[in-house]
């Protein structure tokens, strides 16, 4: 047989904070070889074949959904989108009288986008297809993170030891969240910087280093994930204005320029330039943030694959029977 | 099959690609993980030796081509596809993979092989061919073809991955 059985996913890949380090690992080697599907002139394989896939996105995402669409059918699989809007949802149904009906069409898999944390877990635990969560309210949205590391690993060849800090609204970010399960699995050292009203109070108590200060952060780090500053947190009053935001905690290349290293700038998008990210960083030399939006789709890839073939039995049964 | 037996297999098989191809003129030599793409790599020296003349080769993952992935289940490894520079469009491509058996691990190449491109010809070259097709699928050249039967096994050796160079078969008889 060509290939080791390694570690699998189960049915559900819900978030970070589940996974072992080896099954993070393996999913980001899985992820490998399908970057260079993407370069193909013909961008597909038939792997997924027959399998279809229900994108249901209960809430507004374009780049996610975009992302697993094209990741389904480099696939092979068969997919249909589910919006909230104008449908039955918007007539008052449950999110599992929504699901069990997709069921009854005999899909496999749903990869749902909802604003409920825990939503991902609810829906696993009530149907047989796999479930992909592409974001749960302020729980985890684990394909973002693995299309981070993965990011990162393509630049620094590692993960262990490397110092990262996340910038921004980490309190409402389940990027955030899935980040810092991710990383700290891998063993990386793991930074927040924002408004204190922004970080989670615990934060500190996980063996996250918090920093007050935007500078002393990129001082310390290889690496930034810039998050999204929502607007709707200034209304909020989470902040002043966006104006003294981008004052006191934007990334300017002015502040990168004192630094002493190149650090490399993440940014998991949408941006809002000029107030979390200048225009001038986010298209520097340092920035990979398009390299993440390539690397999303190889991601998803790796694991709508290595949830489709599912149950660890069905490996072992592979380890004699292989040609 | 010893080293220097091995070695002597491959030398003819050159010889026989390049009398079925017509010299080197648009040939590429495209190995299956993972044996084979050691003996595509031998097997283009050979042919360098014989011509004096390098030919491209590159590597073939069938791992999402196979018809059984769902009833076996995926492998969390797939090895990389990267094929010669300039594609193999026009090109005789020559297929090279350690043993020939049920035929399955070809149709998975020959169909990855058309996602890449249309070669004007493409050969298939194994080292062993040991019998219990389950396809219409024959080799253009063999090394050596052996009687084995359906339990037994045939273990190709690269010094590569094995630390040495042989065919082993187990449980089977030469025909």
């Amino acid at each position: 047989m060509a290939h080791p059985s390694g570690p699998y996913l189960g049915k559900d890949l819900l978030g970070l904070e589940e996974l072992s380090a080896e099954q993070i690992t393996a999913i980001l080697d899985t992820a490998e070889p399908f970057k260079e599907i993407s370069e193909r002139p013909i961008k597909k394989t038939p792997v997924l074949r027959g399998k279809t896939i229900v994108n249901a996105f209960f809430e507004n995402s374009t780049r996610t959904r975009i992302s697993f669409e094209f990741a389904e059918k480099r696939l092979s699989a068969d997919t249909v989108n589910f919006a909230a809007g104008g449908s039955s949802v918007s007539k008052g149904e449950t999110l599992v009288d929504t699901a069990r009906n997709l069921e009854a069409m005999r899909i496999d898999m749903v990869v749902i986008r909802h604003g409920a944390s825990g939503a991902a877990r609810f829906l696993g635990e009530r149907i047989a297809s796999n479930v992909v969560n592409a974001g749960d309210g302020r729980h985890e949205h684990p394909t973002q993170a693995l299309l981070d590391i993965l990011t990162l690993r393509d630049h620094f060849r590692r993960i262990a030891g490397l110092r990262v800090c996340i910038v921004g609204d980490v309190l409402h970010s389940r990027v955030a969240r899935s980040n810092l399960w991710g990383l700290r699995k891998l063993g990386a050292e793991v930074g927040v910087c924002g408004p204190l009203t922004l970080l989670p109070r615990d934060v500190a108590e996980m063996g996250v280093t918090v920093f007050r200060r935007i500078e002393e952060a990129i001082e310390w780090a290889d690496a930034l994930n810039v998050l999204r500053l929502q607007l709707e947190r200034m209304q909020a009053g989470f902040i002043p204005s966006l104006r003294e935001y981008n004052r006191v905690f934007g990334v300017t290349s002015a502040r990168l320029a004192r630094a002493p290293r190149d650090v490399l700038i993440m940014h998991p998008g949408p941006m809002n330039r000029g107030v979390e990210i200048d225009s001038d960083v986010a298209d520097g030399p340092h920035s990979v943030i398009l390299q993440q939006v390539t690397n999303g789709v190889a991601v998803r890839m790796a694991v709508l694959y290595l949830l489709a073939g599912g149950a660890p039995e069905k490996a072992e049964a592979a380890k004699g029977g292989a040609e | 099959m010893d080293a220097p037996a091995v070695e002597r297999t491959l030398e003819r098989m050159a010889r026989e690609v390049l009398e079925m191809a017509g010299g080197t003129e648009g040939l590429a030599i495209i190995g299956i993980h993972r044996r084979g793409v050691h003996l595509a790599d031998r097997l283009a020296a050979a042919i360098a030796r014989e011509r004096g003349e390098e030919v491209p080769t590159g590597t073939l993952d069938i791992t999402l081509y196979r018809d059984d992935l769902m009833t076996v289940g995926p492998r969390p490894v797939v090895g990389p596809s990267a094929l010669p520079d300039g594609g193999i469009d026009e090109r005789v491509v020559v297929i090279v993979d350690d043993v020939l058996y049920t035929g399955r691990t070809v149709r998975a190449a020959l169909d990855e092989l058309a996602d890449f491109g249309r070669p004007r010809r493409t050969l298939l070259c194994v080292l062993v061919d040991r019998g219990g097709r389950e396809l219409p699928i024959q080799p253009d050249v063999v090394g050596e073809r052996v009687e084995v039967p359906a339990g037994g096994r045939v273990e190709v050796l690269v010094p590569e991955l094995d630390g040495e160079l042989g065919v082993e078969v187990l449980g089977g008889s030469r025909g």
